[in-house]
């Protein structure tokens, strides 16, 4: 029975949709419409507004005036701001790094691991994200306090004399800011050395490579796209982050994340805010741009 | 089919969420304040007695309250704000007038904090609880007793220091360091205090307007600046805290109930409003938050329900600060433009 | 991948990884039974936080808004998303790569500036702030993270399969329906399972959207640490990692007995 001999009676609205049925441009456009018209609606305008509201001004008491004028981006050109945004590319940058290099070799174990397992294993991996945010910092905080758990644990061993000061310095920040984000890193990673066959590594190995040799030439390589969709996924909301830095730094940092809530939460200039929001924004999608050129944008980026 | 059956999970759990929810607008409260700040005692005691239920809703500070209401939140009944933000409110037409016919037990509240400066003629805000910033050290791990703001500044407190993350609070502190007004507008001043503030840098080793009394409890930190329920907090678990207001002077609040424009259930946020004054709720809030009541005939209620408490609520400077202690206490007022001026201040120094 | 075993340091080393990230969590737990309140030194075994949290209304109602949220937004921007995702992988029409950009806004975007743009956008349409502004939010962010996945589950489909069933006489409808999304249903449920944790764990956007009686978990957790930290908050998260295990322990069983 072909598609014709369906009775048109039965399903009238089939000859409404003829259109529909038979155009694939039709369907891509149906298909793509409601999230075009969700995300036009709940991000493109909010986003059209911040824009606007970079460009004025803040009223005595914190409202918001509407008297145009561009100082708010003159202000972003102060070297302060230059150091902070800086301060915050730099934790991104470290977070990112050290998430690549504790992450790659966990990533690696899992992808060799039989099949069974490796569900298990990343699984495992995302457990803890459903627990609080908050908490498993404040679980940090417990562990590197002066008469915490490490400390306790090394001057029991004897390894130390006198507690560590990790906690409320950048190290702390650290700790936390790779704990939350080495499942980003891990997953995307595992996903690309998952896909590198067999075959490959055994051709390597024909040809006389040692493993460290097939390593670098074959298994790394090929990993990239891997690694630019874990740094993706790390590096824009490390830069952005302010939580953990407070929390875990002793709030003595300014990072740019700090900066725009201020704004909003504290000293009510909103415009203000406003543009250092489009800051912010403009060097996230610069990095993204560029990352994605070079390597597509897909796949590598999911479990 | 697998699928189904997880889609019709979903579903089913959704509508079953839906409909054991929501309440119906007329029986209930919307109270936003700061969180640990109204006991659940309370809430529960009037609810009982009035069938009104009460969803309490919290902020940390009171710029992200006057944030969120600028920036149209609405729907809330009542709300507790600071001195200084009544004030801003006031100038905004944010608040409803107050119908005081409807708040008889306003004359328990002690006359020393009625027609305050913020508010004259009490026609927008009643007294909640008061209390001052101060300065707080364990006594047993100090190197030296601190008598005055600057002696913070000595190197002998490196790291050693927890600080409320707090600009007009610790700026503040600074400018009383320099012998300045707390609340000056005048930008030499300020970055006089900003260079001074960059030199006690050192010595923090937190800002925490959450919790700074762990910071001591737990040995991090030495002395701070904080608010006085703070110490009383330190005080209750560790006898060695004391808390005192420095020769150069501290600060002192007054955090209020109002009822924002245009709330939805006036008549319950009166309602509460005059609940509230009452001696024994009152009493409730004094028993679970060590802060300081402005209401006399709770003080005096307490005497008899709860001897003990009032005997260690009067001895501490915590709660019950000496006549000595509130002749230093200036409190925190608007500066208006000012304002980016103290943001700026706190940004350039935490930025470096 | 080749089938010989790691080498021994790498074991050692995952180990340990795996050590750094569940040590928090352990400790977390163990603490939730401790009878010191504030919670710095262990002071003995008790129960009572457990039955605290029980009796705290407000953190019942944040659970209830928590869940609400969550899977309402997990379920529209499940298919909405997976539509997308069709639509991206397997058609050409106008305005492609600008809906491909579009879509990917909200991964880039940071979550400060997200919340922010939309606390402004529904204050000046005035749309008051609650549980229905906070869903709204979470559906934004959640679209491209299911789209994405199931673009990857996309990538590999052999269409041949489709066309057999067309060519037997089933419309595309039908085809759909019963040949497609079966195949594609792992990555749409892997998407929706990502989908359903950012917005359980979600405090910024949320922060920015939450209006009365509207408070989620993350919030409220939020502020009961600020105070102090007692052990109640920790009893919450032990009983949601447990509940969490018990899911989805059930649900690797039951996929195993289908298997």
């Amino acid at each position: 029975m072909t598609t014709a001999q369906v009775p048109e009676k039965t399903f009238p609205w089939f000859s409404l949709t003829k259109t529909l049925r038979e155009s694939p441009v039709a369907q891509g456009l149906f298909l793509m419409g409601p999230t075009n018209t969700y995300l036009i609606v709940f991000m493109v305008i909010p986003l059209i507004l911040v824009t606007v509201l970079s460009f004025l001004s803040r009223g005595t008491y914190g409202e918001v005036v509407y008297k145009f004028n561009i100082e708010n981006y003159l202000r972003l050109f102060d070297p302060l701001y230059a150091k902070i945004l800086g301060y915050s590319l730099l934790v991104g940058f470290l977070t990112t790094v050290l998430s690549l290099l504790i992450g790659y070799p966990m990533a690696y174990y899992i992808a060799r691991a039989p099949a069974r397992q490796r569900s298990l294993l990343l699984f495992l991996i995302l457990l803890p994200f459903w627990t609080n945010f908050i908490i498993r910092i404040y679980a940090w905080i417990m562990i590197l306090r002066s008469e915490g758990f490490l400390n306790s644990f090394l001057l029991w061993i004897g390894v130390i004399h006198e507690p560590l000061n990790i906690l409320y310095t950048p190290t702390a920040v650290l700790i936390g800011m790779v704990y939350e984000f080495l499942p980003f890193m891990v997953l995307p990673l595992y996903t690309s050395l998952e896909k590198i066959e067999n075959a490959q590594l055994e051709a390597a190995a024909d040809l006389g490579a040692p493993p460290w040799k097939a390593f670098l030439r074959v298994t790394l390589p090929l990993s990239v796209p891997g690694m630019i969709a874990g740094t993706i996924l790390v590096f824009i909301p490390a830069m952005g982050m302010f939580v953990v830095p407070d929390l875990m730094g002793g709030a003595k940092t300014m990072l740019i994340g700090n900066v725009i809530r201020n704004q909003f939460l504290t000293a009510r200039d909103w415009p203000f805010g406003a543009a250092a929001s489009m800051l912010l924004m403009l060097l996230t999608m610069v990095f993204t741009l560029y990352y994605t050129r070079k390597a597509g944008f897909g796949e590598e980026l999911l479990l | 089919m697998k699928k189904y059956r997880i889609a019709t999970l979903f579903i089913v759990v959704a509508l079953l969420l839906v409909a054991c929810g929501g309440q119906k607008a007329s029986n209930v409260l919307n109270l936003y304040a700061w969180s640990e700040y109204v006991p659940q005692a309370l809430l529960d005691d009037f609810t009982t007695q009035t069938g009104i239920k009460v969803n309490y809703d919290t902020y940390s500070s009171n710029e992200e309250l006057l944030a969120k209401l600028q920036a149209g939140a609405s729907g809330y009944d009542v709300i507790i704000p600071s001195d200084y933000t009544v004030a801003i409110m006031i100038k905004q037409g944010m608040l409803e007038e107050l119908d005081h016919s409807k708040i008889p037990h306003f004359a328990n509240v002690d006359a020393r904090f009625t027609n305050p400066e913020f508010d004259p003629g009490d026609k927008y805000t009643v007294p909640y609880q008061w209390g001052t910033t101060g300065l707080m050290y364990d006594k047993s791990k100090v190197p030296f007793e601190p008598s005055r703001w600057a002696d913070l500044w000595d190197p002998a407190f490196a790291n050693r220091l927890v600080v409320l993350d707090d600009g007009r609070e610790i700026i503040g502190v600074v400018l009383q360091t320099l012998g300045y007004d707390k609340n000056t507008t005048d930008p030499a001043q300020l970055d006089e205090a900003k260079q001074k503030f960059l030199e006690l840098m050192p010595n923090i080793r937190l800002f925490d307007s959450d919790s700074p009394q762990s910071a001591l409890l737990n040995g991090e930190a030495w002395a701070g600046i904080v608010w006085n329920g703070n110490a009383a907090l330190a005080y209750q678990e560790d006898p060695n805290i004391v808390y005192i207001c420095p020769q150069e002077g501290c600060g002192i609040w007054f955090d209020n109930l109002a009822i924002p424009k245009n709330a939805p259930h006036m008549d319950a946020a009166l309602a509460f409003i005059n609940y509230v004054l009452s001696p024994e709720a009152s009493v409730l809030i004094t028993e679970e938050f060590p802060y300081s009541s402005p209401n006399s005939a709770c003080l005096e209620y307490l005497k008899t329900y709860d001897a003990a408490l009032y005997q260690s609520y009067m001895d501490f400077s915590g709660t019950n600060p000496s006549a000595d202690f509130l002749a230093h206490a200036t409190p925190i007022r608007d500066v208006g433009d000012a304002t980016t001026l103290y943001d700026r201040i706190w940004t350039e120094v935490k930025g470096e | 991948m080749s089938e010989k075993k790691p080498a021994l340091w790498l074991r050692i080393y995952t180990f340990l990884v795996y050590a750094y990230i569940y040590i928090p969590i352990l400790i977390l737990i163990i603490f939730s039974f401790n009878k010191q309140k504030l919670n710095i030194r262990w002071e003995g075994f008790t129960l009572q936080w457990y039955e605290k949290l029980f009796n705290d209304h407000q953190v019942l109602l944040a659970t209830r808004n928590t869940l609400l949220i969550a899977v309402i937004s997990t379920l529209v921007a499940t298919v909405i998303g997976t539509m997308a995702a069709l639509a991206l992988q397997r058609y050409h029409f106008p305005g492609y790569a600008a809906s491909e950009t579009l879509m990917y806004i909200p991964i880039v975007i940071p979550e400060v500036v997200m919340g922010i743009s939309l606390l402004a956008f529904f204050s000046l349409i005035k749309f008051k702030l609650g549980l229905a502004t906070i869903t709204l939010s979470h559906i934004a962010f959640n679209i491209p993270f299911v789209a994405l996945v199931v673009r990857a589950r996309l990538h590999g489909f052999d269409k041949s399969i489709e066309e057999a069933s067309m060519d037997l006489g089933a419309n595309e409808l039908i085809t759909f329906w019963r040949v497609t999304l079966p195949t594609i249903m792992p990555g749409v449920l892997s998407g929706a399972m990502l989908a359903l944790t950012l917005s359980l764990d979600d405090y910024v956007i949320t922060y920015f959207t939450a209006g009365p009686g509207s408070t989620t978990l993350p919030l409220r957790i939020f502020s009961m640490v600020r105070f102090t930290v007692t052990p109640e908050v920790n009893a919450l998260s032990a009983l949601w990692v447990a509940i969490v295990f018990v899911i989805l322990f059930i649900s690797e069983y039951a996929q195993r007995r289908r298997a």
